[in-house]
């Protein structure tokens, strides 16, 4: 009881507090967060300054207004004996209530129109990131002029115990990725957005980008982070079932420590390759494939295959039929449907395992196996 | 026919074959309620599901479809629908004419309204479950990624838009038309100006909606790629051609509320509405601009930063004329003889709330903190303070200030004063923290959401509850009002109410002005 009390009484005098220290805001949403987070760049705290700026301009022209409107409201009743003037028009009025918010609106205008320039200036950007929007994960790839680019997905690494309420839920419950985008600190990045499906929206508030990734187009956004930390943000636009469930989390790092990263990503990217050329037996492709399952095709198929927004694969024509149909679906997807293709988000290792994987789970029992050659060999035509 | 005083048939067919503008306002009125009941009840099945973090009663895919539905039925089913009603039972009264120009086509236009919105709601048991893809339906999330039922919903869109044009056709012809000698347009109410001004919106934009849910037609079917850029299309079109219709469908909706507003405010402060030029000519800028601000909604699409720059200035423009109104209105009650009846309680509810809504409206307009505002919950507060505690409450304050007129009873004043405190508690609780979430960072239409956001989504919720049950506290009273409310009979039912609806008899009969009653050239507008 007493607990509750003090609860409610921080939730009433929380935005009072927030508004008059505005404190400087890290690492994604506080608890209970009342106002914007000025964040962690130069650009962003224009923004938040622009934001506050136009907040006091409006609260003191609702005090005005409100004013006057509850001084007739205690002073001119009529239970109060009140009689009614007459007077119903003033030109001159008229003319100063159209002009003076008029001179304030130019007034905003001037340092929102500095701010979105700004905004804009994607020039001479050190780093170029292609960012892709998927339903329902972020693709990175770092676009290098020498040697091979960085790809690789970020899902939501939430699971599906803690959103279904069967296990306590974390502190980034719904705000945390299996691989975060990594980039250096004070270095000019430049996004390039765009979408492989529908419409999303790459948005993390304290970066202060916010931009639509568009199927077929590509927007340009920067950002020039001054604080190491990670931050975490949404997908804003509305993307179909699981638009709730596709967090961006954005690992700022020093110079150092983003050259050491990215060489890893670089030696991790070899392996694979390497691994492309080997042959696996069936427990190891099972292994793979049920964490790639768990990634790339349990949100629409199902924990145990029975489907939903896509078909059920337990008992499935094409899971339990000839490989080569079943390959071309994983890879080249069902145009004009749900089903995408696969084949440019799996490596051929992970392909082959998932493939696998489906063909010999849910009570699918095929007992074959396909080889990263396979899906190679497929890929090739 | 002899007798001209015939009252209305009986039973059915009274309302199936009428054309009496009074029955017709009477069926609008009560399925827009109904509509208000439906599209509610999504409503509190969004507010349940998000009242704690975690997926507890819907999944997430019938949590779009209940956002989509929401949106589409209180937009195109309770607040569109409960406008018309109140210019049916009103402009002919205000104007001194017998009825609307266009009898006929007003049975019409709202006879196919039920039945679109059976088959919309009836799409929820189809395979695939209603559309789900938001009230706004960006395209491709709507055409290739959809399921079946974009098809009906396409349909009841057309059907929709082509109520809403009759309706225009009918209230500008009525108005051009049929207004009493000597009623000459400066004399008019406000109300029948701001519909005047409304019907013309829609006229233009209602064909826009209608050409884009045709291209979506011929992407879905007949393998067109208008919003498909793989075809040589472009996503962003649809967004472009959605707001050509979409924000002067907001002004649709906003402006009979101002003209409600403008009658109510004026009788209970017992004093003339202040700068009643000024109030017209704002409506009509206000209408002009709506025009050219769409792409307000799409600032984070990668328009060019002059584009955004135009869309900027024109949208910070709308405040002058808006503030020229809630001024008008604050002066109008200054050295009045204020009383406090519950349509003056709405009245003022909306005054205060709509303020705040167009004070969030002029933040949203400034384009670089709006990539911060965009698609957020604070969008979402921003526009429930002017549809929910502008249009709704309008409505409300109408009910209560004209339903005595309608039928000679005098509703409860306590009941009416409860409806309005519960209402604007609930209101604010539900709407008020959304504002703190959204600046936090917490994305609109998602089912599920981190654990910061947890305390204010739960006092949203909470909010949401009580404003729904406040509805069914005014479903009893209006109700409790026809049946079996205290009789009255002056003409003129609250002592400083002003206009032709104020000087025929309470109840008003059946049929009223069959001649046109003397306007007093000497009178001012009403």
């Amino acid at each position: 009881m007493c607990f509750e009390a003090k609860r409610l009484l921080k939730l009433a005098l929380g935005p009072v507090l927030m508004l008059t220290s505005a404190v400087a805001l890290a690492y994604g949403p506080e608890v209970n967060q009342v106002n914007m987070a000025p964040g962690a760049t130069d650009v962003g705290e224009q923004i938040y300054d622009l934001h506050m700026l136009i907040f006091w301009i409006c609260t003191i022209i609702g005090l005005g207004v409100f004013g006057v409107m509850f001084y007739s409201i205690i002073y001119h009743r009529k239970s109060k004996g009140a009689v009614a003037s007459h007077f119903h028009e003033s030109t001159k009025v008229e003319i100063a209530w159209t002009v003076v918010p008029f001179l304030i609106l130019i007034g905003m205008a001037v340092p929102a129109t500095s701010t979105l320039l700004e905004v804009y200036d994607n020039d001479d950007a050190e780093l170029d990131i292609l960012v892709t929007g998927y339903q329902w994960k972020w693709k990175y790839e770092y676009i290098s002029e020498d040697g091979e680019n960085v790809t690789f997905f970020s899902n939501l690494r939430t699971p599906q115990s803690e959103i279904r309420n069967t296990q306590p839920k974390g502190e980034h419950y719904l705000l945390e990725v299996d691989e975060p985008l990594v980039i250096p600190v004070n270095t000019k990045v430049r996004f390039l957005i765009t979408a492989n499906d529908v419409i999303h929206s790459w948005w993390v508030p304290e970066l202060a980008v916010k931009r639509d990734a568009i199927p077929g187009f590509i927007n340009e956004a920067w950002t020039r982070v001054t604080t190491e930390g990670v931050y975490r943000g949404q997908c804003a636009e509305l993307c179909g079932k699981d638009h709730g469930f596709m967090p961006i989390v954005v690992n700022v790092v020093s110079s150092e420590a983003y050259g050491q990263w990215l060489g890893d990503k670089q030696v991790e990217a070899a392996a694979i390759r390497e691994l492309m050329a080997q042959t696996f037996t069936l427990d190891q492709l099972m292994e793979r494939g049920e964490g790639v399952y768990a990634r790339a095709c349990l949100a629409c198929h199902g924990a145990n295959g029975e489907g939903g927004v896509g078909k059920a694969i337990a008992g499935s024509p094409i899971a339990t039929g000839d490989v080569g149909p079943h390959l071309e679906i994983g890879i080249n997807g069902v145009p004009g449907s749900a089903m995408q293709a696969f084949g440019g988000q799996l490596n051929d290792v992970d392909m082959a395992a998932v493939i696998t994987y489906q063909r010999n789970a849910f009570g699918n029992n095929m007992g074959d196996m396909i080889q990263p050659i396979d899906v190679y060999n497929h890929k090739k035509g | 026919m002899g007798d001209h005083h015939h009252g209305p048939a009986k039973g059915l067919s009274r309302w199936l074959f009428t054309t009496n503008h009074k029955d017709i306002g009477t069926m609008y009125l009560w399925f827009s309620f109904a509509m208000f009941i439906l599209g509610g009840t999504f409503a509190m099945i969004i507010r349940a599901e998000l009242f704690q973090p975690g997926l507890q009663l819907v999944e997430p895919a019938f949590f779009n479809q209940m956002t989509t539905l929401h949106g589409l039925v209180m937009v195109f089913g309770a607040i569109m629908p409960s406008f018309v009603g109140l210019a049916n039972w009103l402009i002919p009264m205000m104007i001194g004419a017998p009825d609307m120009a266009l009898p006929r086509m007003n049975n019409w236009s709202f006879w196919i309204l039920p039945p679109t919105f059976l088959l919309l709601a009836s799409t929820l048991f189809m395979e695939g479950g209603a559309p789900a893809a938001g009230w706004t339906f960006y395209a491709p999330l709507s055409t290739t990624y959809a399921g079946p039922s974009v098809t009906f919903f396409i349909f009841c869109i057309h059907v929709l838009g082509l109520s809403s044009i009759m309706g225009s056709i009918n209230i500008i012809a009525t108005v051009m038309n049929m207004r009493a000698p000597g009623m000459t347009y400066m004399k008019m109410p406000l109300f029948v100006w701001t519909w005047l001004i409304t019907a013309f919106l829609l006229v233009a934009v209602m064909p826009v909606l209608a050409g884009c849910v045709t291209m979506m037609l011929m992407d879905v079917h007949f393998g067109t790629s208008f919003f498909s850029a793989a075809g040589g299309g472009d996503p962003v079109l649809f967004q472009h051609v959605f707001w050509f219709f979409g924000h002067p469908e907001v002004y649709i909706i906003i402006l009979p509320a101002f003209g409600v507003v403008s009658q109510i405010i004026p009788a209970f402060s017992r004093k003339p509405l202040f700068g009643y030029d000024s109030m017209v000519y704002a409506t009509a800028s206000i209408a002009f601009l709506s025009f050219i601000v769409w792409a307000h909604h799409m600032y984070t699409v990668g328009m060019p930063v002059a584009g955004e720059l135009f869309f900027m200035y024109a949208t910070m423009l709308i405040a002058v004329p808006t503030g020229v109104k809630v001024f008008n209105w604050v002066t109008t009650m200054w050295r009045g003889s204020l009383s406090f009846e519950t349509p003056m309680l709405f009245s003022i509810g909306f005054l205060v709330l709509f303020t705040i809504g167009g004070f969030t409206g002029l933040m949203l307009s400034i384009a670089p903190s709006d990539f911060q505002y965009h698609d957020t919950y604070f969008v979402v507060a921003h526009f429930h303070y002017v549809m929910v505690a502008g249009a709704v409450f309008s409505m409300s304050a109408a009910i209560y200030f004209w339903l005595p007129k309608w039928c000679g009873r005098m509703y409860n004043e306590t009941m009416g004063k409860t409806h309005f405190w519960i209402s604007f508690v609930g209101f604010n609780l539900a709407f008020f923290p959304q504002h703190f979430v959204g600046l936090a960072g917490m994305p609109r239409r998602i089912p599920d959401y981190a654990l910061q956001f947890a305390d204010f989504n739960m006092l949203s919720s909470i909010g949401a509850f009580i404003y729904g049950l406040s509805q069914i506290l005014f479903l009893y009273n209006v109700i409790a009002t026809i049946v079996a409310g205290k009789p009255v009979s002056d003409p003129k039912v609250w002592d400083g109410a002003e206009g032709l609806e104020w000087t025929i008899p309470t109840p008003a009969p059946y049929h009223t002005f069959e001649t046109p009653p003397k306007i007093d050239p000497a009178h001012a507008h009403s």
